[in-house]
């Protein structure tokens, strides 16, 4: 038999074996037999030296290419294996991807703030300050400043938690807005600022009523500041909070620290102004209370009312989260009940 | 403030309906809340006529009435009335009518008689028992004309006429008069009203021959008018007054005390009829009430009153509590003979506070309280003598006694059309403008652009430029104002380092799991008190509502305490909540308190349940202390954070609570709550947090400047150390910071062990000790050499066994 035969022969019989061989050690002990030192391949080349120097060159590179051809096929098998192993074993990792995730402890923030904080951000981009002022604030800065003067009803031991004869518990916080009115320095420039925070009155709790609650009231002086811009800007606050396609209507209102003053409704954002039940079927929801500041406010302050002006307008953020959400009953926000208050994911 | 829809159309031209009037009031003036009928929802009740009657055969109180409903046929209506009578014009619900409380009426027998309808009384059309006159109390209404019978009886009746429910502000209480209602709203259309008040005849005596009239403070009574009506006879009112007032909300009584009512809500002023011969003088003297002075009031009532009220004598004691309420002495009764009439203006102030004082709030009061138009006292009055002596049959005494008076001139206010423009936002122009004071009725002068605005004494709430400019705002339509947004020079908006850092800690409480609350800053003095960290005075309202509300907290833990048991007692146990606001501490000698910002946490039950891939995990003081260190890690401070073992708080557990120091100060505290305290409050294990955040936001923080990620690689020791159990983590911390040398990075402490495998009373710590140098690779002599110096100090200075 000559080498070439020899070789074909040895191509013939691995080749069957490689291929049929199932086991990625087995296929290694295939290789090293074969193609190492002692393998048969080896071998045949090393009767090479019996050959005419006419036919060696031609032996040796088809026994090359032999080689190549088991190496190639040794390579492929190798391959086809491993990827089986690695089909098998990722079968046999497979998980119910269905199965709920892990807990991550996550906390929700107060609905009332999520509407305190979006609408101090709302301010803000508009150039507000955001003033804080004491909840326990001076009969003085509560009312008189205010132009609610000492005989006003509002001012009766009924409606506001008294601490001694000058001390009480602020019932809103215009309080705020007189104390920076004092402070401000026109000549650097006007005023805009909102106030928000926790106020208090005599009330009984009970589903509409809170003997604590928020308030967020807004304050714009300057020397040209028109009863215009302050429908615009409640115009613009409102389309922020309750969406895009709202509409504001002024009705006429009284305040002691506004004139004219004007209670301020919004289309109803849930029937669009067809009527429905949170709009008691007229359109329009009363939202908050607005004004051109009284003169005497300004003159309180010490701020020149023939020159300077300007709007103010409060709102209530428990309000305004009883009408948007649908809660009926406002001691739920204080009550802490963790159904009631996680369900309450930030919105935008 | 009722406006009955009829009448309104007596005093000026309304061109719209009742509802229509309601939307447009409600826009250029004052709120309308509702518009209501008495005669909605009821039907086929009508004017009948009781022609015979005779005793039911089978009842000792039943009648059997033949009525004439107009239809030719008399009906046959059994009737349980005591007063039913012979010749009665009466109320009959027809079978098939629909009267009060939905009530359906049919035919039917009443023990054996056939009934063919209902004679009804007022309250069952729906009247309310405080509004039927008095005197059919006990049976049916009898109309006091004789109507036609089968004629709508609920028209008669004035129920099919429209209420409106006007809301008056403070400041338009000049609308609390039928006669303002109609100014408002003939300037809300364009119309004058038109009142044809009729003059006063004088015919009797004159008023000087019956009685004098005295102020001794003008300031109490600014203005006290009084008239004198004699000879009268008191009988019922007729029917059109009669409806006018319960229309109203007001009950019928008289024809005396009727028109004194009638008069208040066609004017506004409230007026008082005191019989003349029940006085006991002749003379009215108004003063101040001394202190303990009796007066029985028109309700029974016996009062001792005070000095700050102000009263009606007759010279001797009082009759009267000005402008709130009569005496019963000198009551209108059916005896009374000559009436002696006061119209008034009475001080706010002092009107109010004894009709609160009394609880004796009325329909009178409110208005001398919001104040009353001094332009038509005189008016009233003399329209209240020509009313009681037309259905009195009485005459009406000669002049008017003037105790005191104001004089009633129009207020002069002056404005610019520029002004007005410039504060609206709008370009009127002048003719629009005076256009519209023409419309309210008040004088208007306009020359180059200058307005001068004589204001009535009816509109008492206008004295400045800015009520004018309501005026033309309202009236010109808001809807009609531009939207702008102001311009300024440009401002810039951004929150304080306060508010900013407030909002971060709240963000990254809740991102550690924790949701947020919002508790009551009135607590229970002991719930205000407790947790305190620092001792501080008690501040309290001056009148609480209720116990539980009374004093300033001085700690948050109170109210997240209350929020945790209204969940436990919800079965909601695994419990995480934080609530961010004020506390309010106060020092000795100051009367008010301190308000500083603070956070706390409540964690109790499971922060992790179990699930099919997670073992639960129990909240327990690492936990929460892993919040607090991630909390004040955020904040940067300069100074370390140490906790002190707190053993004396009684509301927390003495051996697993620390309050928390910074520099030598305490600015918060973390624990569990004490057992006891948590049986006491039905609640679970607990741990809470309290953290001074103004104490934070004051303190020194580290400059955020950039260092460089090392460019050498970091060595790690592990060493243990055996110690006694007394001695704590803190003090292994500090020596091992102390002798750590300039390349020690970290001691973290990864083990801690004490049991079986060692003696009692020891512990083992473990740390893992990272050293790395800045400029090189640390050499294994440089590291031993540092770390030897550690083990070394850890025996000498704490005994410590290495292992």
């Amino acid at each position: 038999m000559d080498l070439k035969t020899k070789l074909e022969q040895l191509r013939e019989e691995n080749q069957k074996r490689i291929k049929e061989t199932e086991d990625l050690d087995v296929l290694n002990q295939i290789r090293v037999n074969l193609l190492g030192k002692k393998g048969p391949i080896t071998e045949v080349l090393r009767g090479m030296k019996d050959l005419t120097p006419e036919e060696r060159p031609k032996v040796g590179a088809f026994a090359n290419q032999i080689k190549a051809d088991l190496q190639e096929n040794l390579q492929k098998r190798k391959d086809a294996l491993e990827q089986a192993a690695l089909q098998a074993k990722l079968a046999t990792e497979t998980i119910d991807v269905t199965l709920p995730g892990d807990q991550v402890p996550v906390g929700t923030p107060h609905i009332i703030d999520q509407i305190m904080d979006d609408i101090e951000e709302f301010f803000i981009g508009q150039g507000y300050q955001v003033v804080d002022g004491p909840e326990v604030e001076e009969d003085h800065y509560n009312f008189e400043m205010m132009n609610i003067p000492k005989d006003h009803p509002a001012r009766d031991m009924q409606d506001t938690f008294y601490i001694d004869d000058q001390l009480l518990m602020r019932s809103q916080t215009s309080p705020v807005q007189a104390r920076t009115l004092e402070k401000h320095d026109f000549s650097q420039g006007p005023l805009k600022m909102i106030s928000p925070g926790r106020v208090y009155r005599r009330d009984t709790d009970d589903a509409t009523h809170s003997h604590q609650f928020h308030q967020i009231e807004g304050l714009v002086i300057d020397k040209r500041i028109t009863m215009a811009d302050l429908k615009g800007t409640l115009l613009a606050l409102a389309q922020h909070v309750f969406g895009a396609d709202r509409k504001i209507r002024l009705r006429p209102s009284y305040f002691p620290f506004t004139e004219p003053s004007v209670e301020v409704d919004v289309s109803c954002f849930r029937c669009n102004g067809k009527g429905c039940a949170i709009c008691k079927y007229s359109g329009w929801i009363e939202v908050l209370g607005a004004g051109m500041v009284h003169p005497n406010v300004l003159t309180n302050a010490g701020v020149d009312a023939d020159v300077y002006g300007g709007f103010a307008f409060g709102l209530g953020p428990d309000r305004f989260a009883m009408l948007k959400y649908g809660v009926d009953d406002i001691r739920s926000f204080y009550q802490g009940d963790v159904r009631f208050l996680a369900q309450f994911k930030e919105e935008g | 403030m009722n406006v009955s829809y009829d009448w309104l159309k007596e005093l000026v031209d309304v061109p719209a309906t009742p509802e229509e009037l309601m939307d447009k009031v409600s826009r250029t003036g004052i709120e309308v809340d509702s518009v209501s009928r008495m005669a909605d929802g009821l039907k086929k009740v009508v004017v009948g006529r009781v022609e015979s009657l005779k005793m039911h055969p089978d009842s000792d109180h039943l009648h059997v009435a033949m009525v004439d409903t107009g239809e030719g046929e008399l009906r046959q209506i059994v009737c349980g009335a005591p007063n039913i009578k012979e010749g009665q014009t009466v109320i009959v619900a027809l079978p098939g009518a629909r009267i009060g409380d939905n009530v359906k009426i049919k035919r039917g027998k009443m023990r054996g008689v056939e009934s063919d309808g209902m004679i009804c009384a007022l309250q069952e059309l729906g009247f309310a028992n405080d509004i039927a006159p008095k005197a059919y109390d006990a049976g049916i209404y009898v109309f006091d004309e004789a109507l036609k019978p089968g004629s709508d009886a609920l028209a008669a009746l004035g129920m099919e006429d429209a209420v409106l429910d006007f809301e008056i502000t403070p400041n338009r209480a000049d609308a609390l008069g039928m006669r303002g209602v109609a100014w408002e709203v003939g300037a809300t259309y364009g119309n004058k009203p038109h009142f044809n008040d009729q003059p006063v005849v004088e015919t009797g005596k004159p008023v000087a021959d019956y009685l004098t009239a005295r102020v001794t403070d003008q300031t109490d009574a600014p203005a006290y008018q009084m008239r004198v009506v004699d000879n009268i006879t008191i009988k019922d009112s007729p029917l059109w007054l009669q409806r006018r007032l319960w229309n109203a909300g007001i009950r019928p009584i008289n024809n005396i005390v009727d028109v004194t009512n009638l008069i208040m809500l066609g004017y506004g002023q409230p007026l008082h009829a005191f019989d003349y011969n029940k006085l006991g003088s002749k003379e009215i003297v108004v003063r101040r009430a001394t202190a303990g002075e009796p007066l029985t009031t028109l309700d029974g009532n016996a009062h001792e009153l005070t000095e700050d009220d102000i009263v009606i004598t007759n010279g001797k004691q009082p009759i009267a509590l000005a402008g709130v309420m009569g005496g019963l002495d000198s009551e209108i009764t059916a005896g009374t003979h000559t009436v002696a009439i006061e119209a008034a203006m009475f001080a706010r102030t002092p009107i109010r506070k004894t009709a609160l004082r009394y609880n004796l709030r009325s329909q009178a009061s409110a208005r001398f309280e919001k104040g009353i138009d001094v332009g038509s006292i005189n008016k009233a009055l003399d329209e209240a003598a020509r009313l009681m002596a037309a259905l009195g049959d009485g005459v009406v005494a000669t002049g008017t006694l003037d105790a005191s008076h104001v004089a009633a001139t129009p207020v002069e206010v002056d404005i610019s059309l520029d002004r007005i423009n410039h504060i609206l936002g709008t370009a009127l122009d002048a003719q629009m403008v005076a256009g519209l004071f023409d419309r309210l009725g008040f004088g208007v002068k306009e020359e180059d652009g200058l307005f001068a605005v004589m204001v009535p004494t009816r509109r008492w709430d206008i004295h400045i430029e800015a009520d004018l400019i309501e005026e033309v705002a309202r009236l010109y339509g808001f809807d009609n104002l531009p939207s702008t947004l102001p311009t300024t020079t440009m401002t810039i908006g951004e929150f304080t380092p306060s508010q900013a850092r407030r909002k971060r800690s709240r963000k990254l409480l809740e991102g550690l799991g924790l949701t947020q609350i919002i508790s009551y800053a009135l607590l229970s003095p002991d719930k205000a008190s407790a947790f305190a960290l620092a001792p501080s005075e008690e501040t309290h309202v001056a009148f609480p509502m209720t116990e539980d509300h009374q004093t300033l907290r001085r700690n948050l833990i109170s109210g997240l305490i209350d929020a945790l048991a209204y969940n436990v007692a919800r079965k909601q146990t695994d419990i995480a909540l934080y609530e961010q606001g004020r506390i309010f501490p106060r020092s000795a000698g100051h009367s008010r308190p301190q308000e500083v910002e603070y956070i706390a946490g409540a964690l109790s039950g499971n922060v992790i349940q179990a699930g099919w891939h997670q073992a639960k995990q129990p909240v327990d003081y690492y936990y929460v202390k892993g919040i607090v260190e991630t909390l004040l890690a955020d904040y940067r401070l300069a100074q370390p954070v140490a906790y002190e073992a707190l053993v004396d708080d009684p509301a927390m557990h003495p051996g697993q609570s620390a309050k928390i120091m910074l520099d030598g100060e305490v600015i918060g505290l973390i624990g569990r709550l004490h057992p006891q305290f948590e049986r006491d409050h039905s609640i679970n294990e607990t741990y809470v947090f309290e953290l001074n955040l103004d104490a934070l936001l004051a303190a020194a923080r580290t400059e955020m400047t950039a260092v460089p990620a090392p460019k050498f690689p970091s060595v790690t020791r592990d060493i243990a150390v055996q110690v006694p159990q007394t001695v704590t983590n803190a003090e292994i911390q500090a020596v091992i910071a102390k002798n750590g040398g300039k390349f020690l990075q970290d001691a973290h402490l990864f083990d801690v062990y004490s049991g079986k495998k060692l003696a009692p009373g020891l512990k083992s710590l473990a740390y893992t000790l990272t050293y790395r140098r800045g400029d090189a690779t640390l050499t294994e002599e440089e590291v031993t050499k540092a770390f030897s110096k550690v083990e070394e100090a850890l025996k000498a200075e704490l005994g410590a066994v290495i292992r």
